[in-house]
């Protein structure tokens, strides 16, 4: 008799969510109690640095992690009891290539399709499909080491949609990168975000986030430190415009705090960065005209709109590069 | 607010989890064959023409002394395929296991499917199974126009006991490569493990010519029940409370192999 599970629409719910690792007593905490819902057809995005708590939550989220405290749900399930059901309606693409460099590119999608349990005929005939959405037909009787990075990620992906899931689950995408696999990378994720599918992804790139996600978390230490749309969360956080000022670097130990005092009244909030100051203002070339009329010779100077990496600075004084 | 409804269906079954992986362990053994082929088939035939038939050319044996064979190369031939089950088994589960986690990673991308570490143990122990069966079954239909079988029963519980000793290796050499983090421990293995068992569970010579403090631990050892048993088997020459004793000692040990095997996997990818 199946077990017919009462779900709201949320495919993703999270309260008070925990992950530890290591021995009882000596435990480090990579996840400390988060609440996170992700509604169907969204794309949500966690946001951080390394070691922010993303990818420990992603395994949670995948089922592949045991819950270590808080309450989970997966489409309606519970993990911990319905692992395999789970992991059946979700699409995982690992943030390091998993793929099977013995076998082909289209063997990787087949034999990977048959562990769904996907009839035979039927997983031929999504995998030729999969191969035309990710641009590898031509390459499909090539071997995988023959692939760029870029294809290897395609591959992935397209390997991540054999079994047509409810949710897909992207572990820092387009990591390593050239600029140009990423766009192509980006328009494929635009049309499965058109045709419905749910995406999770994580990422350290704000641009990625800004571009993929129509909500998102900023996490930093394994908890969440803001969320909401990326231009909420830069509304919220930041200004309009920033004013970069260059000095270039100083020696090791000194910083730019006493020119920072100078320009201090000219912006919202002054941020010192070793080689330059980051004038947080609603006009970026007022700012800079005014740092000129005061004597002040930066190197080089930019105004620009304000990015989730203002708002990540602003929440947590780092850098997402840090 | 929408409903959804989802049917919560509980895990595969093994047979369903095993089906799932046929085609990934067809691939694999179609990229392999031709590897093993001298591992599996020729060396171990290089040894029974050498040891059988050359070496065993000038040993005159007692078949008291050799534990009921009429001639060296009786004797030899059911050890040494029972000491091959052995290492084709530890073959399979060391560096295989090792690059499954580690290298290749292709268990991870297994356990993001409804497959779990149960069902990826269980295919990968039925892939030893089946190479056990090759090699174990070639061993046997090239052997047996030799006359090395006393009776077509004994040939048929020969190589099931063949098998047994195999699978009660591959279970624990399984839950140990999931275990370790560097291949040095393989090398650990093969020198103080593997090594010292094929030349000393008597495949090659009574145990008892060890003396009684040797003996004793060689007939405590796994190698020795599978050897035993196999030869019993091969030459009809059958004590059944030993043969129930071997059986039961392997049975047991695979069993238990079983759940260090899986728990190994578990900790090493669940966590």
């Amino acid at each position: 008799m199946p077990k017919v599970l009462h779900v709201t629409d949320a495919m993703i719910s999270a309260r008070g969510l925990r992950k530890s690792f290591g021995p009882r007593g000596a435990e480090f905490e990579a996840v400390k109690g988060i609440d996170v819902e992700v509604r169907r057809g969204e794309t949500f995005g966690f946001l951080g640095p390394n070691g922010a708590g993303k990818s420990s939550t992603m395994r949670m989220i995948a089922a592949v992690s045991p819950v270590s405290g808080g309450e989970l749900r997966i489409l309606g399930m519970d993990p911990a009891v319905d692992g395999p059901a789970i992991r059946g309606r979700l699409g995982v693409c690992p943030q390091e290539d998993t793929l099977d460099t013995d076998l082909n590119v289209r063997d990787n999608l087949y034999i990977y399709g048959r562990y769904f349990g996907i009839p035979k005929d039927e997983v031929n005939q999504r995998a030729d499909e999969l191969l035309d959405f990710v641009q590898l037909t031509d390459k499909a009787t090539s071997k995988v080491d023959e692939l760029s990075g870029g294809m290897k990620r395609r591959l992935t992906i397209a390997r991540s949609l054999i079994n047509r899931p409810d949710l897909l689950l992207l572990d820092e995408p387009t990591t390593g990168l050239d600029p140009q696999a990423r766009h192509v990378l980006w328009d494929r994720l635009f049309r499965l975000k058109q045709s419905g599918v749910t995406l999770v992804i994580t990422t350290h790139y704000m641009d990625e986030a800004e571009q993929l996600c129509d909500r998102l978390v900023v996490m930093d230490k394994g908890v969440i430190v803001a969320q909401g749309s990326p231009l909420d969360l830069i509304r919220d956080h930041s200004t309009r415009e920033v004013a970069e000022l260059r000095f270039g670097v100083l020696e090791e130990g000194q910083d730019h705090s006493a020119l920072a005092e100078k320009v201090a009244d000219l912006g919202e909030r002054v941020e010192v960065l070793p080689d330059r100051l980051l004038v947080y203002s609603g006009d970026g070339d007022a700012v800079i005209a005014q740092v000129h009329e005061r004597g002040l010779r930066p190197a080089a100077t930019l105004v620009r709109r304000s990015t989730l990496e203002d708002v990540f600075l602003r929440l947590t004084g780092r850098t997402l590069v840090d | 607010m929408a409903i959804l409804t989802a049917r919560a269906s509980h895990r595969l079954s093994v047979t369903q989890g095993i089906r799932r992986q046929v085609d990934y362990w067809k691939v694999v053994y179609q990229r392999t064959w031709r590897a093993t082929v001298v591992s599996s088939f020729l060396a171990p035939l290089l040894y029974v023409v050498a040891m059988g038939v050359l070496l065993g050319g000038f040993i005159q044996g007692d078949p008291d002394v050799l534990e009921g064979a009429s001639s060296y190369f009786e004797f030899v031939v059911p050890g040494l395929i029972a000491a091959h089950a052995m290492q084709t088994a530890v073959g399979e589960t060391t560096y295989p296991v090792m690059g499954m986690i580690k290298w290749q990673r292709i268990y991870d991308s297994m356990l993001a499917t409804p497959l779990t570490c149960r069902d990826l143990v269980a295919a990968h122990l039925s892939f030893v199974l089946f190479r056990l069966v090759t090699t174990c079954g070639v061993y046997a239909l090239v052997l047996a126009p030799f006359g090395v079988y006393a009776t077509l029963w004994g040939a048929i519980a020969a190589f099931a006991s063949q098998l047994l000793v195999g699978m009660a290796f591959a279970v624990w050499v399984y839950g140990y490569s999931t275990r370790l983090t560097s291949e040095e421990g393989f090398g650990v293995l093969y020198r103080l493990g593997v090594f010292p068992l094929f030349l000393f569970s008597g495949a090659f010579f009574p145990v008892s010519n060890l003396g009684d403090v040797g003996a004793f631990i060689a007939y405590c050892t796994p190698l020795w029940q599978g050897v035993n048993l196999s030869r019993m088997f091969t030459l009809d020459h059958v004590t059944w409370w030993v043969a129930a004793v071997n059986v039961t000692y392997l049975l047991v040990l695979t069993v238990v192999g079983w759940f260090w095997a899986v728990s190994g996997l578990e900790k090493r990818l669940v966590s």
